[in-house]
């Protein structure tokens, strides 16, 4: 394969979004619009081909592209294995609805809006394809100019400390990564990670070199007690911008630990494992009960999601294969379900501009589509048999169980917490009395609402009783993991 | 003889052009015009001059006069800055009636002393280079001379400088007591660890090296000035004599002081940290962008510096790298400033900006691709001349001094997103008026267009620096 198919794929919307900034803006802009959905869905077509031209029986790097960048000692080096294809895969599905959802939400400068989307999603799917740390960098960083803007300029009334809370949390854990990856490069001789995976680093070096990475990748999931960044900025996003944060930057974190963290610095990742275990159980428990007393719906989503990733990590850090394919899943299926629900938050704060709780109530009699929806995506979140997020955390647990019994109690007992947050939400916004009289003047949703979250509860539902594209897709790069990990582990042991 | 003259020739077309300009200028009345083309053409004259001329090393006038591709590369590289720095100016110049002939003059007579500073190799000649761009710089400073903040900031520089200069030549001078030569070659044969005379003579040329390029704690001059003078002066002294100012610090490292290493590596350390904290810390407060642009200058000359504080050639490379970008950089931050005039007044306070997105959205978009390259965040050239910086750093295991850098990387990304803040997010105060400046809105987007495009091929500076060493 010579076509540079996923340079493609990374450039195209940053080309479409040159476009638009050259297109004329009439009124209400429909030339950018139609230009950034047609884009951002041929970016989508590309991504699904590319994942059903994949080969997963080979835990090898495919589509690999390799350009001598940097002085000819770093190289721009481009690749998908079963892990990285769902995320990206993600990332353009995702778009696309973002797209859709900012029609009807982003009244102010939507031209610079959908510019300020398309490059976000260059570079996501380029930290997602990136083959060489630094590349990964590049583009892991280069995310917050766009993410900085969409918050500051398009956001609520804090937007201001929210953004810069963001932008600051973020690069001050990412600028130690740096350091690290340059030390890397002087350790090992390349930045190439499929030969960083060879070489191997010296034990003396992990340790330090792993909680330089985490302190990066910590902020980023976010694990406590570095997650005070995104309620604020979920609370101040748009919609749009809501969406993307939850559904890929969150992940980004995740992928990281599962690219880099675990299979270059294995004996670091044993040796810290207590210490995720213990980030982990903080958060989803912690989380959790200070998302029961929220009373603003998309902080208490944000907090939800904090939990949702302590199972990730703790998923990822039991090395087993249960635990890593879980906290796979639960990531694309939290990419999901968060992306529906804070479009559902969006979809009433389009008519009523409020996102507390208390302004609604008893939505059910009013709007009862968008109510049945709602209800689903909560139950999803809750991780309801069924769903896609039930899988998920069933496999963590699992993970968790063959490690320890008493983190896997805690966070089973996270579960719980889970489920009552959401239903709690669900009765207080959907069921109850409509105190408000504003709330019964609303209409129900749209075609496009529909469309958009209708997608998405397909694809809930579906990987909720249908695992298999997913599993299939990694499991091979997952069991690949385990064993160099375990190899690692034992050769280790022996000496 | 004639041989030798041939490798000054670039300095010599200089000198005579210099001096037939201030002929016509002296003779022809209202020439401002005529001079300032005239300027422009004999610099791109000596560019071309230059890219004519050999790389090969030669050392002529008793080994006094170096030309090789080291001075070859600045040499361009201040001509190229100048000529930006110039050009985009003019309208400026003219709206602020400094129109005076001997305005371009004297800065074509201050980029004569860099050329003699960058090719020196001899103690005698480097001073007197550095005396000639001091002298121009001073006039420079204060050539709004009717405006009180001009000519005090003329006269503190003046003052300042002039300090640092005596201090620099009692360095010299006991630096040709301790080991019997003013050439750089045979000072760095007598000049080791044992000599330790010496040693202190080293100190004070140091210090008067670090005022010139503004590092802390020598940098108390460089906010007022910058504030003071007019703002075509003060981009002409964020960026040209920064370069000149590097390049004599890296030479002096690389040849007479190569020797001691150990002797000055710590005290570039301490000099690196503390401009990089200080430009980073101080720059918050600030109201005034002229003076937030100096704390920033001071921040990155610190950035430079750490490449310079590795005492290796790669490190020299990568300072070189940097400065190079930081010239692109703070040419388009500058042009920027000159677009910003409001009834007749070009403004400096960073308030005024406010809303310029929804007002002039090419500006805003152009002036936050600059500010964040400024701030090192990838995929813009800021990140890339960062990034070899601190590989260099790193390779040497000076992990304290990478780890403060980076650090202060994220103190100094608050204060330019505070201006971005100001660009994007807060409503529109004042709407600019259109200012006929179609060089600082070229300059703008060629600044702009290097900074992003500079990821798809970023070797293209290392492949030119890596032969600055190779003698």
């Amino acid at each position: 394969m010579n076509f540079p198919i996923l340079s493609t794929l990374i450039f195209l919307p940053l080309i479409s979004s040159f476009f638009i900034f050259l297109s004329k803006g009439k009124k209400n802009n429909f030339s950018a619009i139609y230009i950034s959905l047609f884009s951002s869905l041929a970016t989508f077509i590309l991504s699904i081909f590319i994942w059903y031209s994949m080969d997963f029986s080979s835990s090898e790097f495919q589509f690999l592209e390799e350009q001598s960048w940097i002085n000819n000692f770093i190289k721009f080096k481009l690749g998908v294995d079963g892990i990285s294809i769902l995320f990206i895969v993600l990332t353009t599905l995702i778009t696309p609805i973002c797209i859709v959802s900012c029609i009807n939400s982003v009244k102010d400068r939507i031209k610079e809006f959908l510019i300020a989307i398309l490059v976000l999603e260059t570079f996501m799917i380029g930290v997602f394809c990136s083959l060489d740390l630094v590349v990964f960098y590049l583009f892991f960083e280069a995310g917050l100019i766009p993410m900085f803007l969409i918050i500051g300029v398009w956001g609520g009334p804090r937007r201001v400390y929210s953004a810069f809370k963001f932008f600051l949390f973020t690069l001050l854990g990412s600028v130690l990564m740096l350091a690290a990856i340059i030390a890397i490069y002087w350790i090992t001789g390349t930045t190439d990670v499929t030969q960083i995976y060879e070489v191997k680093i010296p034990k003396e070096y992990q340790n330090l070199l792993w909680l330089a990475f985490f302190s990066s990748f910590a902020v980023k999931m976010p694990m406590w007690p570095v997650h005070t960044w995104l309620p604020d900025a979920h609370v101040e996003a748009p919609t749009a911008g809501s969406v993307i944060l939850a559904a890929i930057l969150l992940k980004m974190a995740g992928y990281g630990f599962l690219r880099f963290s675990v299979p270059m610095f294995p004996l670091a990742s044993e040796y810290f494992t207590p210490l995720i275990y213990t980030l982990s159980i903080i958060a989803i428990i912690y989380t959790s009960l200070v998302a029961l007393m929220q009373e603003d719906m998309k902080k208490l989503i944000a907090y939800s999601s904090v939990a949702h990733m302590g199972y990730v990590t703790l998923g990822i850090f039991t090395f087993t294969k249960q635990g890593i394919e879980g906290s796979i899943y639960q990531m694309i299926s939290h990419g999901l379900i968060s992306a529906a629900l804070f479009l559902c938050v969006g979809v009433v704060y389009d008519r009523l501009h409020s996102r507390m709780i208390s302004t609604y109530g008893g939505i059910v009699n009013y709007l009862p589509k968008y109510s049945f929806l709602f209800i689903v995506f909560a139950l999803a979140g809750l991780g309801l048999p069924g769903t896609s997020g039930f899988l998920g955390e069933f496999l963590v647990l699992t993970g968790a169980f063959q490690k320890s019994y008493l983190v896997a109690m805690l966070a089973t007992f996270g579960v719980v917490l889970g489920a009552a947050y959401m239903l709690w939400l669900t009765k207080r916004v959907i069921f109850g009395v409509t105190k408000n009289e504003d709330v019964k003047k609303m209409h129900d949703i749209n075609k496009t609402e529909i469309l958009m979250l209708g997608i998405l509860t397909v694809l809930v539902i579906v990987f909720g009783f249908y695992p298999a594209p997913l599993i299939e897709t990694f499991d091979i790069s997952v069991n690949n993991l385990i064993n160099n990990y375990e190899m690692a582990i034992s050769s280790e042991g022996i000496k | 003889m004639l041989n030798n003259l041939n490798i000054l020739l670039p300095e010599i077309f200089l000198t005579l052009s210099i001096f037939s300009i201030l002929m016509i200028g002296v003779f022809i009345k209202e020439s401002f015009n005529l001079i300032f083309n005239l300027s422009s053409a004999i610099i791109l004259f000596t560019i071309a001059i230059i890219l004519n001329s050999s790389n090969e090393t030669e050392k002529v006038f008793l080994d006094s006069f170096t030309r090789d591709s080291f001075s070859n590369f600045f040499k361009i590289l201040i001509l190229i800055a100048s000529l930006f720095v110039l050009n985009t100016s003019k309208v400026f110049i003219i709206d602020n009636k400094i129109r005076k002939f001997e305005y371009p003059i004297i800065i074509l007579l201050s980029i004569l002393g860099m050329f003699f500073m960058v090719s020196s190799n001899d103690i005698i000649l480097f001073y007197l280079g550095l005396e000639l761009q001091s002298l121009s710089l001073y006039i420079l400073a204060s050539i709004d001379r009717d405006n009180l903040r001009s000519s005090e900031s003329g006269i503190k520089y003046f003052v300042l400088s002039a300090l640092s200069s005596g201090l620099l030549l009692y360095g010299c001078s006991l630096l040709y007591g301790f080991t019997g030569s003013t050439n750089f070659d045979l000072i760095a044969d007598q000049l080791i660890k044992d000599n330790k005379g010496a040693v202190f003579a080293m100190v004070f040329v140091l210090v008067g090296l670090a005022f010139k390029v503004s590092a802390v704690p020598f940098h108390m001059w460089t906010p007022d000035v910058y504030e003071g003078a007019p703002t075509s002066i003060t981009s002409y002294f964020a960026v040209v004599p920064k370069v000149a100012g590097l390049a004599v610090l890296i030479k002096f490292m690389f040849i007479p002081f190569s020797n001691i290493l150990s002797e000055w590596q710590l005290i570039i350390i301490f000099i690196s940290i503390a401009s990089m904290i200080l430009g980073a810390v101080a720059a918050i407060v600030q109201k005034n962008i002229k003076r937030l642009l100096a704390y920033s200058s001071i921040g990155h000359v610190g950035y430079a510096l750490a490449g310079v504080a590795t005492g290796v050639i790669s490190g020299y490379e990568s300072s070189i790298i940097y400065i190079s970008i930081y010239v692109v950089m703070n040419v388009g931050a500058f042009s920027c400033l000159y677009l910003l005039k409001k009834d007749g007044e070009y403004r400096e306070n960073i308030s005024d900006l406010s809303g310029l997105s929804k007002k002039q959205p090419l500006l805003a978009i152009s002036f936050l691709v600059i500010l964040f390259s400024l701030a090192g965040i990838p995929p813009l050239a800021g990140f890339f001349a960062k990034f070899y910086v601190f590989t260099a750093v790193i390779e040497q295991k000076m992990y304290a001094l990478a780890i403060i850098g980076l650090l202060t990387t994220v103190i100094s990304a608050f204060y330019y997103l505070r201006i971005i803040k100001i660009i994007y997010f807060d409503d529109s105060a004042i709407s600019f008026d259109p200012v006929k400046n179609s060089v600082a809105k070229l300059s703008v987007l060629i600044s702009c267009a290097i900074l992003i495009t500079f990821f798809l091929y970023p070797a293209i500076l290392n492949n030119l620096v890596d032969a600055l060493f190779i003698n």
